[in-house]
């Protein structure tokens, strides 16, 4: 991912997270994301990471991490332990995607996810010229990439309607700026923020401590 | 500053401390020649049992430098065999490690240019503090099997006494791997104003069955020993070393992974009769026997029987759940340390789920923790073995202790 859209990822998760808010961070990498959201939110952090050597970046940072690996669930964490659960650019990498959305509801008052959009028009472009598309979003080759759900915007709304996630906002951003017309083929990024259908007390940002 | 040599003062009279001999050197990085001390304690210690203990000893070392502020100390709990000697080379022996040493020293991952790191041998051990085989003042017989059931709350009460003495009110942090990390999950349940962070290495909040079944098989071995004479031994002027040394045998195996044992021994032959064959008999036939029973025999020479009766039940009682009707999360709830968990893949003494359940009660009481999972291939043992991943963790962690504790 470009370093524009890393930016607008944290910024858009920042304005998605209240002051002092606990937030957990799946698949946390070397943990920024949670070191930029304590650093402006105060937020109190916590990351899952397979990765050893993400693992020891998070604890040189001071972020606290669980060393997990995603796919066999969140079962360390109790319900509704966290105000936010942060899915940053991970999603498309998850082999076990309804599972951990499912889990992200249940573990947290509202999950955000981001993601990179498939249906960007250029990749379609790429198809019809016969090749997968290897972009700045997605600079990998076809055989070499850890990115094994992608999907368009469509696609994964589709999938929290099946789930039955209520999406309460979706932000979408060009490789310059903020779209709002015809996301589904401008958008290189994505983000959602969304909640279990049945949770009726988070249309907006909740702030303060869950517990 | 106070500096560890210092203490001296409060060293029991009536006991040499050794002095450091010319010719024993020590490796770069290491804390280098130690020396232990010996605190006498004179009020009564309370135990969980009923009974007390009316004074008793504790040997101690200490390395690095206690700031003025006594705000850097670290306590380091030992597991089942070790000791206070921790790190550094000792001043009698030359072959003689701490037992930690890879972990602890000026530039390891707890350094001793920033910590005052502490090694203390727990009550009921039989490396110096006061044990079955001690001296009983009332009779000036020793201990035996007298001497009190020891828990790991004991130990913990006795260790915040020992601080007491040094001046430290709160540690930087208490460590420990195994049993060791009992100790300090227990001292953040116990005195949890007491200590900054707690590390908590390849442990369990409780034995399983099946660990105290392995437990109580060491157990019988020493008991039945006909040389144990009900823990009395010491009058007989004989030790049960043959229970002692199939304990020490069965241990060892729990303490390896069955691919470290498969890679180290196999189905090796020891001493092959003619073109390989067996020797059809039931003297050392493979080499993994030949190991475990040298492990043991060398273990039944320097360690008491009755330590490892009184060791062994310690792990089985540990429980702090007990308590709270075995939710862990109430029993951690008074909690105010940060956590840092390392649990071992292959670890099948202590698995990583158990590492899991504590992480879990305390996530649940929104304490701060980390935890890491180390794909390491050598068991339970792990825990005292160089591994990269598993000492740039706890190095990056005690930096920030480090940060937070000394204002760096």
């Amino acid at each position: 991912m470009s370093d524009n859209n890393v930016r607008r990822d944290f910024e858009q998760i920042g304005r998605w997270v209240g002051q002092g808010n606990r937030v957990l961070d799946l698949g946390c990498g070397d943990g920024s994301l949670l070191g930029y959201l304590h650093d402006t939110k105060g937020t109190q952090g916590v990351g899952v990471e397979i990765s050893d050597e993400r693992v020891i970046s998070c604890v040189e940072r001071g972020v606290n991490v669980i060393q997990q690996n995603l796919d066999e669930g969140l079962a360390m964490f109790g319900d509704q332990q966290f105000n936010t659960v942060v899915l940053s650019q991970t999603l498309q990498a998850v082999h076990q995607t309804e599972h951990v959305l499912k889990e992200m509801v249940r573990v947290g008052l509202n999950g955000v996810v981001s993601f990179p959009n498939f249906g960007y028009w250029p990749h379609g472009w790429s198809i019809l010229r016969g090749r997968m598309p290897v972009t700045g979003q997605m600079p990998y080759a076809w055989y070499d990439t850890p990115n094994i759900h992608l999907c368009t915007l469509k696609d994964f709304e589709d999938l929290c309607g099946k789930l039955g996630l209520r999406i309460l906002e979706r932000v979408t951003f060009s490789p310059h700026c903020e779209v709002k017309w015809f996301a589904g083929w401008r958008a290189t990024l994505a983000l959602y923020r969304f909640t279990n259908q049945n949770n009726q007390h988070n249309q907006t940002n909740t702030t303060g401590g869950v517990r | 500053m106070i500096n560890a040599a210092a203490l001296k003062s409060t060293d029991t009279e009536g006991r040499k401390l050794t002095e450091p001999s010319n010719d024993v050197q020590a490796e770069p990085g290491s804390v280098g020649v130690v020396k232990t001390q010996y605190f006498e304690f004179d009020q009564p210690l309370a135990l969980a049992s009923g009974q007390s203990l009316d004074a008793y000893t504790l040997a101690v070392q200490t390395y690095g430098t206690l700031n003025a502020t006594k705000t850097n100390a670290v306590l380091m709990c030992h597991a089942l065999n070790a000791s206070h000697h921790v790190a550094g080379v000792s001043a009698d022996d030359p072959n003689e490690i701490g037992w930690w040493d890879n972990m602890v020293g000026p530039g390891k991952p707890v350094d001793t240019n920033k910590f005052f790191v502490i090694g203390v041998n727990n009550l009921g051990s039989c490396f110096g503090s006061t044990g079955p085989a001690s001296i009983r003042p009332e009779t000036g017989e020793p201990w035996g099997a007298a001497f009190p059931v020891i828990t790991v709350e004991d130990w913990v009460m006795a260790q915040a006494r020992l601080a007491d003495r040094l001046g430290i009110e709160r540690f930087a942090a208490v460590m420990g791997g195994s049993l060791g990390g009992m100790q300090a999950l227990s001292w953040s349940i116990t005195c949890p104003e007491r200590l900054a962070n707690c590390v908590v290495i390849a442990s369990t909040p409780r034995l399983s069955a099946q660990n105290i079944g392995f437990n109580e098989v060491a157990r019988r071995a020493i008991i039945t020993d006909p040389e144990f004479h009900g823990g009395n031994y010491y009058a007989q002027g004989v030790v049960p070393k043959r229970g002692l040394s199939v304990a020490r045998m069965i241990g060892h195996i729990t303490y390896l992974s069955d691919d470290d044992m498969a890679e180290k021994f196999g189905r090796a032959q020891r001493a092959p009769a003619l073109d390989g064959a067996w020797r059809y008999g039931f003297d050392v036939e493979f080499e993994v026997e030949s190991y475990l029973r040298y492990q043991g025999e060398k273990f039944s020479k320097y360690f008491d029987a009755n330590t490892y009766l009184l060791i062994t039940r310690a792990l089985d009682y540990f429980d702090p759940s007990r308590s709270t009707d075995g939710d862990l999360t109430q029993a951690l709830a008074s909690v105010q340390a940060s956590f840092l968990l390392v649990s071992f893949a292959t670890d099948w003494r202590f698995p990583p789920a158990r590492s899991r359940e504590i992480v879990k009660a305390l996530l649940n009481n929104a304490t701060p923790v980390t935890y890491a999972e180390i794909d390491a291939p050598h068991g339970h043992d792990a825990f005292l073995l160089d591994d990269s991943r598993y000492h740039a963790v706890v190095r990056q962690y005690f930096k920030r202790i480090a940060k937070a504790v000394l204002d760096e």
